[in-house]
């Protein structure tokens, strides 16, 4: 079973070089963190920055200078800072490529829910539904159970909605899983664990192929 | 000639206020907040505003001290997860609350200032934001309409500004700042530095003195820091 550290290691394996990734938050943060040393790639926050680093050192943080978890952050060399309309310029048209954010439930067609619990939180969507709506390739970085131990792979959303049809791939604690053709696809699964065990707590129509390797980290 | 925008402190910024207003505020959660602005609605003691911001500020700073005062009759936002007043006059039915995609609130206001007065979007579709809008597809893939936001007043709040209402932001303290100034039909701009027309480099402004009706400088701003995270400094 995998950390939220090694799900962020495995997501940091789909990264290319190249490449504009909006990392949400949470686990999905962690990911920068694995980013091989040398890889041409710069981190997208929708509050406004392209180039986003790592957090200051004690002593150096700048209250106007944030991600979107408003976290103090830094910015790396060639980093550019624009305004939200210019941001959602940029996710919207598909200048991004590559979305990484977490999620209460996914449906085996996609769908995302992760911004409201009817009658007890309601956050707020923030950028979530325009990062969704129009990334092509959006991973969700998630457990694959909740606290009460029931699966968040579901045949269909039980909370409102973020997006629809919009998710590609899910990396849990558990498994790799490809969203195609209104089925989760067993790509990987964690080091340790059994087909049986995934199944059991996918409640989504599963497709496993003959054989499933095991992840390398 | 430039056009003098400059007057003396947020009390004169904030003259014509009155209750029942409509007020967009820049920032993103409490980075590039107008805080001498909203410290005078406070003490106007004005009720029943509308207010456009992409958060709502924590308990006890930036629009959450509007909250403490139950000023505010509507929030018109992105992602307001960081107050607990606010979740408990919404939950409680107090506070009417709508949340709308955090591009689809930048591109409102920009609309708003840009004389657009709706446009297409495919961000919450298939949500609950969709409902009662109009769709139409585009290339196959279905969009929603979304109308344009404009407001009585606008509050921002840049690093460096000039008397003819230029203005510079710092960093990621951008945010909301630019568009809202377009869309109020009274921009007030609070700066940390104000400084003569003519000594800002033209090439270097992020928004045009046209969209500024007042500017002031604020005497000192707390800017305070919601997220403090750090790595340990090298010896």
């Amino acid at each position: 079973m995998l950390s939220k550290n090694d799900i962020a290691r495995r997501i940091a394996q789909e990264v290319q070089g190249g490449w504009y990734v909006n990392l949400g938050i949470g686990i999905p943060t962690l990911v920068a963190n694995y980013i091989p040393e040398g890889l041409e790639v710069e981190f997208q926050s929708e509050n406004g920055i392209l180039g986003m680093g790592p957090f200051p050192e004690e002593g150096t943080e700048d209250a106007d200078l944030i991600n979107a978890g408003k976290q103090t952050i830094t910015a790396m060399p060639g980093a550019v800072y624009f305004d939200s309309a210019t941001s959602f310029a940029m996710i919207r048209g598909r200048h991004v490529q590559l979305t990484v954010l977490g999620a209460m439930e996914v449906s085996s067609n996609g769908d995302i829910a992760n911004w409201k619990i009817p009658g007890l939180m309601v956050k707020g969507m923030g950028g979530a539904m325009d990062l969704v709506a129009s990334a092509e390739n959006i991973i969700v970085a998630m457990m694959h159970t909740n606290k009460r131990g029931d699966s968040k792979l579901l045949p269909a959303c039980t909370l409102p909605l973020t997006g629809v049809a919009c998710v590609r791939r899910v990396v849990t604690n558990l498994a790799v899983l490809d969203i195609r053709d209104g089925a989760f696809h067993l790509v990987e699964r964690a080091p340790g664990v059994s087909v049986e065990e995934i199944q059991t707590a996918t409640a989504g129509p599963l497709v496993v192929p003959d054989a499933v390797p095991e992840m390398r980290l | 000639m430039a056009i003098t925008k400059t007057v003396k402190d947020a009390q004169a910024a904030c003259e014509g206020i009155e209750s029942g207003m409509t007020l967009m505020l820049g920032g993103f959660g409490l980075c590039g907040i107008p805080e001498h602005a909203i410290a005078e609605l406070k003490r106007r003691g004005v009720k029943d505003l509308v207010c456009i911001s992409n958060n709502a500020g924590v308990d006890d700073f930036g629009l959450g001290l509007l909250l403490q005062g139950r000023q505010i009759r509507k929030m018109i936002s992105s992602y307001v997860g960081e107050n607990d007043e606010f979740e408990r006059q919404m939950l409680s039915g107090e506070l009417e609350v709508d949340l709308i995609p955090q591009g689809s609130l930048a591109e409102r206001c920009r609309a708003g200032g840009a004389g657009i007065p709706a446009f297409f979007t495919p961000a919450g579709f298939g949500t609950e934001v969709a409902e009662g809008k109009e769709v139409r597809e585009f290339d196959g893939k279905p969009h929603i309409l979304e109308t344009a936001l404009t407001a009585d007043f606008a509050f921002v709040k840049a690093w460096k500004g000039d008397t003819a209402g230029n203005l510079v932001y710092k960093a990621t303290a951008r945010n909301f700042n630019p568009m809202m100034a377009m869309a109020g039909r009274i921009t007030v701009a609070e700066v940390e530095e104000l400084v003569p027309a003519g000594e800002l480099d033209p090439n270097e402004i992020h928004t045009p003195g046209i969209f500024v009706q007042r500017i002031f400088q604020g005497d000192r701003f707390e800017k305070r820091i919601e997220q403090r995270t750090v790595r340990p400094a090298k010896a």
